[in-house]
């Protein structure tokens, strides 16, 4: 093999990886020292500024930004539990024998292609005080996309129809993988369907749960379009997402610098948060 | 199956899966004063195809036939982009040993742990510096620089029997010819699960092509639709059209193409 075979195999894709990868986690960091001002001719070095205006309290930028950060920590510490739990319970429905299974978890999985556009704007409808389809199937007139709690209730819960098949999906591969031997091996000694399901079961299902909780943690945290199209925020901005208002500072206030301080900000919090995820599966592993 | 329940339980769950979207399908074909009214009829009254006139009777403002077909160049676009540049560079980190090797391998997984908003502002920025703000490519290759084609398509090389291959060469045959008449013929199914994810999430691509395309001649249909929604806010008959045309395309897919789709999506957990 001549020695410059493999890298000829890699120049396509890393010159991808280059430009639109590695170099923007190191030219956002560099944007976020300076004021970076589309408009401006010059941009300014002004080293942390951008990022202590975050952290000193009763800025302009800080307070609407901590509260954007928490309408994403609001939604995350909902629809985590929600998306975690159910989607076992439906992985657990399907993982038995019976005609028609794939049928059921393609119905269950669908809304997963219809992406968030399409899906916030069926929301939308279904949940318009008014005319919605919800409010007359229950006779109640609830706002659910203008007042709290009804907006993260709304939010909440279309993410969750939306991607709980995704979820359900990857549980499934996992139960699937379970060697058999295991269950006979417990029932042997005599555990009943519950026992089976508490020493068996959960425990082969470490490695998956770890990856479906760190992934619907940072799609969670990826909070935007349900609320940019179905809540537009509302009310008051207190649905306002941690990524809504990067990108209105960077896009609508022209300010990028500001904007890559903030997704720093946010992106540390997630990195933490996976982190932790990770040590108390693991130490729960090894116990 | 012997338990009720649980017939009971899947057909619950269906009903809540299935009437969004059949609602969505309905209302598209009624009036507008229709789907406005209170209380909703289940069906239209009389089927109409006033609403699905207007969205295809392309209007300046709001063209959802040019958003269609622009969405079309750019998810295909994404597929064939990924699944042409991972594939030789994941079969080089399967396959070869060179100096360097764990390094390039080591940095590009670790990129699948970066939160995606890191790269918003930089490659905003470093697109417009190419020139391509406002346009398809925008929209093409910074998706395509995502790490996990080359994960996902490594752990399936590196599943592979090696024989063939090594067989194949001993008797003369480059890399590259190896590559081509052995080790892709194999992967096909895995390149078509890598293919189609790329376009569905291209496809549904909504925060990126929000702020880099403007025209809206030049927008998908992620920040078309939007824009339809934001300038006719309470014509749920029109924007169900929009929704429902937006919907087939990937519905279709999901439909042929289901089991490929619902594999790769299982796979990413087992190997994650």
């Amino acid at each position: 093999m001549k020695r410059a075979t493999p890298w000829l195999f890699l120049a396509p894709y890393l010159l991808l990886f280059s430009a639109f990868v590695a170099a923007p986690v190191l030219y956002g960091l560099w944007m976020s020292l300076h004021n970076w001002d589309q408009f401006l001719p010059e941009k300014p070095f002004i080293g942390l500024e951008n990022y202590a205006n975050l952290f000193t309290p009763g800025s302009a930028k800080a307070g609407p930004f901590w509260d954007a950060m928490l309408a994403t920590g609001i939604f995350t510490l909902f629809s985590v539990p929600l998306l975690v739990v159910l989607p076992l319970g439906v992985a657990l429905l399907l993982n038995r024998r019976f005609k028609g299974r794939a049928v059921f978890r393609a119905i269950y999985f669908a809304p997963y292609v219809l992406g968030v556009v399409v899906v916030s704007m069926v929301f939308r409808f279904v949940l318009d005080p008014n005319i919605g389809a919800l409010n007359h199937l229950l006779g109640t007139t609830t706002p659910w996309t203008t007042a709290l709690p009804w907006a993260w209730v709304s939010l909440i819960g279309m993410t969750v129809w939306w991607t709980l098949g995704f979820n359900a999906v990857i549980y499934l591969a996992g139960l699937q993988d379970i060697d058999r031997s295991l269950y006979d091996a417990a029932a042997v000694d005599g555990a009943g369907r519950w026992q089976q399901f508490w020493n068996v079961t959960l425990p082969s299902l470490r490695p998956v749960t770890v990856f479906v909780v760190t992934v619907t943690i940072l799609a969670s945290a990826n909070l935007f379009g349900q609320s940019y199209l179905m809540t537009q925020g509302a009310p008051e901005e207190r649905t306002r997402s941690a990524i809504m208002f990067i990108a209105e500072e960077g896009f609508q206030d022209f300010n990028l610098g500001s904007a890559a301080a903030m997704s720093y900000v946010l992106a540390m919090f997630l990195m933490a948060l996976s982190a932790g995820v990770f040590f108390f599966f693991r130490k729960r592993g090894a116990a | 199956m012997k338990r009720a329940w649980v017939w009971v339980a899947l057909i619950a769950l269906s009903v809540i899966y299935l009437a969004p979207i059949l609602w969505m399908l309905v209302t598209a074909f009624k009036t507008e004063e229709e789907s406005a009214a209170s209380p909703p009829t289940l069906l239209p009254s009389q089927w109409s195809t006033e609403a699905l006139d207007t969205i295809f009777s392309s209007s300046a403002q709001t063209p959802v036939p040019r958003w269609f077909v622009n969405s079309l160049v750019a998810a295909l676009g994404t597929g064939l982009v990924v699944v042409l540049t991972a594939a030789p560079a994941a079969y080089a980190l399967a396959r070869m040993e060179f100096p360097g090797k764990r390094l390039v391998f080591g940095l590009i997984v670790a990129t699948l742990f970066v939160p995606p908003i890191i790269f918003l502002a930089p490659n905003y920025e470093i697109v417009e510096a190419l020139g391509w703000l406002d346009s398809l490519p925008a929209v093409i290759f910074p998706v395509s620089a995502g790490a996990f084609g080359v994960f996902f398509l490594r752990q399936f090389f590196v599943g592979l029997p090696k024989e063939l291959e090594e067989a194949a060469l001993l008797d003369g045959a480059n890399r590259l010819q190896v590559f081509l008449r052995i080790v892709v013929p194999l992967s096909r199914p895995a390149l078509a699960t890598l293919f189609l994810l790329s376009v569905l999430t291209n496809w549904n691509d909504f925060l990126w092509p929000l702020y880099v395309l403007f025209n809206p001649e030049n927008l998908t249909l992620g920040p078309g639709l939007g824009l339809l929604q934001g300038a006719n806010q309470t014509n749920y008959a029109l924007l169900m059209a929009g929704g429902l045309v937006a919907s087939v395309p990937v519905l279709i897919l999901f439909a042929v193409a289901q089991r490929y789709i619902i594999e790769g999506v299982s796979r990413s957990g087992l190997k994650g």
